[in-house]
């Protein structure tokens, strides 16, 4: 199982490298949504994936899966919310002001005289 | 007072919260902060003395035992940095009243220091891995935001590529951490270092070692990982640049030299020689872009990725000489590149431009700020007074007590490039035919306080080296001998 998921995981990571590495802003945004999916996979089975109960006490199981990768993941998901959201405004708001969405275009010199 | 490492970070994260309601009145905020920072720094003092008498303090967290919980340990390397964050904080935020801006202030620019500030002193501060990620994160954010307020062109542009790089970079710092977690199936700092030490460093842990040197690489800014930095810092107003240039990269460095002490120490030919080559390329290139500019920004940015590579070099020696030098030395440049930051910030502003050949004979009008920027450029180089000195000098002395002779003439070559550098600054804007600088708007004497407070700060560390030895020396021992740390955090002395 592990197997088969870290394949998974190293397939997302390409695509993300791939997506990150093209022009256009919003392909670059989608490849970091992707690049964040694969962390938290590989945290996941990182942690094990030993069958067991859902870390539930009434479950009164005799095995539980690990708790804590769990909460590791949950942590790191709404951060990434945060800052994903931030870069989708940043986005919006870049393209208002700078009129491009091409990061080819978003170039600068400044000091270089 | 169990709690008192809590303050640190407690204080600003409290005030930062009361600020956000009081967004529109700036006078309160001003205040606010600057008597909340006057507190950190208060509360930070009375805890280094605490560590100075009775050694490490480690707060477990909801009282759960050590590993289990998340455990804050102040040894005396992080509360001497977090002292002297908070420091450089305070003036910061004081050269703020009068530069910022009103519309940057009604926006939230007071909160957002104070967030960055609980990052910076949480991620110092912690004893748990998974931590140092989320304390990594709230000083990140906070520098998005600071780093975008405003909105200009440049800024918004810049920001989207330093937001992309640090992505990139948490997510590997995520991955680093699953990887080690699988390994050792532990968090907790001490912890993992005991476990690494019972399995006695196989190869995979090597892998991870050199995972976390790329991570933290690219926070801290080291030779093929520098790229974003010297675009993404050339945009912000000059007090956030202070507070970026003095802060951001010194914690990855200090990370670096967390992990490479309490982790990654017993196979130590790979992953430090690793550490030794890049920091030696780190200075090369830094020291290039240091010379290659003729403009203020860059100047000095090219000169925070040396001092990063001076420190790591140290770091990288691993003899108790050089990592008591890196200590030295990784305190003065904090306060010494923030003073530069706020003096070239001032120039910026009387002269209307960051280039170097547009400006010229500011000594005639301005001589105090000429004469500080003076004695904070040798200071930076490491004329032997002042406060640079010492610390280069153990560094170099290390790096021939290890026989490691490229290196340290490397450094010392590297000094006088960088004396060059910012000597360049200083004929060529000070000296010169004198200008006419219409500057009646520009309140120069109010921002030059702050300034000239953090280059005293700086001059007053260089000649009481012997009576700031004892903490250095202290520092050292707890990062030479993990086995304090584990002790500390696991045993309970």
């Amino acid at each position: 199982m592990e197997i088969l998921m870290s394949i998974v995981i190293g397939i997302l990571f390409m695509s993300a490298v791939y997506l990150m590495l093209s022009k256009s802003l919003l392909r670059i945004i989608i490849g970091t949504g992707l690049l964040s999916h694969g962390a938290h996979l590989l945290l996941i089975t990182m942690g094990g994936l030993k069958d067991g109960a859902a870390p539930l006490l009434g479950e009164h199981a005799k095995d539980y899966v690990d708790p804590l990768p769990q909460a590791l993941i949950l942590t790191a998901i709404v951060i990434s919310f945060g800052v994903t959201s931030f870069f989708l405004v940043l986005a919006y708001r870049a393209y208002q002001e700078i009129g491009t969405d091409n990061m080819d275009q978003m170039r600068g010199t400044e000091g270089n005289d | 007072m169990t709690n008192l490492l809590l303050l640190p970070i407690l204080i600003p994260l409290l005030t930062a919260i009361a600020l956000m309601l009081l967004h529109k009145r700036i006078e309160m905020q001003r205040i606010v902060s600057v008597l909340s920072l006057i507190g950190t720094v208060i509360a930070t003092s009375i805890l280094l003395a605490k560590v100075k008498t009775d050694g490490i303090q480690t707060l477990n967290l909801g009282s759960w035992e050590a590993p289990y919980g998340i455990t804050l340990v102040s040894d005396m390397l992080s509360v001497l940095l977090v002292l002297t964050a908070t420091v450089i904080t305070l003036f910061v935020i004081m050269f703020s009243f009068h530069s910022i801006g009103r519309d940057r202030e009604t926006f939230y620019y007071y909160p957002i220091v104070q967030f960055l500030l609980v990052g910076i002193n949480g991620a110092f501060t912690t004893g748990d891995i998974f931590n140092l990620f989320v304390f990594f994160e709230v000083m990140l954010m906070s520098s998005y935001v600071l780093l975008v307020l405003g909105g200009t062109k440049i800024q918004l542009r810049e920001s989207i590529k330093y937001i992309l790089v640090n992505i990139i970079s948490s997510a590997l710092f995520v991955i680093a951490v699953g990887f080690l977690y699988s390994v050792v199936g532990t968090l907790n700092m001490a912890q993992i270092s005991e476990r690494i030490a019972e399995s006695n460093q196989p190869g995979i842990i090597t892998v991870i070692a050199m995972l976390f040197l790329v991570v933290f690489g690219l926070k801290g800014a080291i030779f093929p990982l520098y790229f974003w930095l010297p675009g993404s810092y050339y945009a912000p107003p000059a007090p956030i640049l202070a507070l970026f240039g003095a802060l951001l990269t010194k914690v990855g460095v200090y990370s670096i030299l967390r992990t490479y002490s309490l982790f990654f120490y017993h196979e130590t030919g790979f992953t430090h020689s690793v550490l030794m080559i890049l920091s030696l390329l780190t200075i090369i290139v830094g020291v290039i872009g240091a010379i290659a500019y003729w403009d203020l920004k860059k100047i000095i940015i090219y000169n925070v990725i040396v001092a990063v590579g001076v420190i790591l070099f140290g770091v990288s020696v691993n003899s108790s000489t050089s990592i008591e030098g890196s200590i030295f030395y990784v305190l003065h440049d904090m306060v010494i590149k923030a003073a530069l930051f706020l003096l070239i910030g001032i120039m910026i502003k009387i002269t209307g431009t960051s280039n170097l050949k547009q400006m010229r004979g500011l000594i005639k009008q301005f001589p105090l700020l000429a004469w500080t920027f003076f004695i904070a450029a040798l200071s930076l180089a490491g004329i032997p007074p002042l406060s640079g000195f010492i610390g280069k000098l153990l560094i170099v002395q290390g790096g021939f007590e290890e026989g490691n002779y490229i290196g340290a003439g490397i450094i010392l070559l590297s000094s006088l490039l960088v004396l060059y550098s910012v000597m360049k600054i200083f004929m060529n804007g000070f000296f010169g035919k004198p200008t006419e600088y219409k500057a009646d708007h520009i309140p120069v004497g109010k921002l030059l306080i702050p300034s000239i407070a953090l280059v005293t700060v700086a001059v007053l560390y260089g000649f009481n080296a012997e009576l700031i030895y004892p903490y250095i020396s202290d520092a050292t021992e707890t990062i030479v001998n993990p086995d304090m740390y584990i002790e500390a955090v696991l045993r309970g002395e």
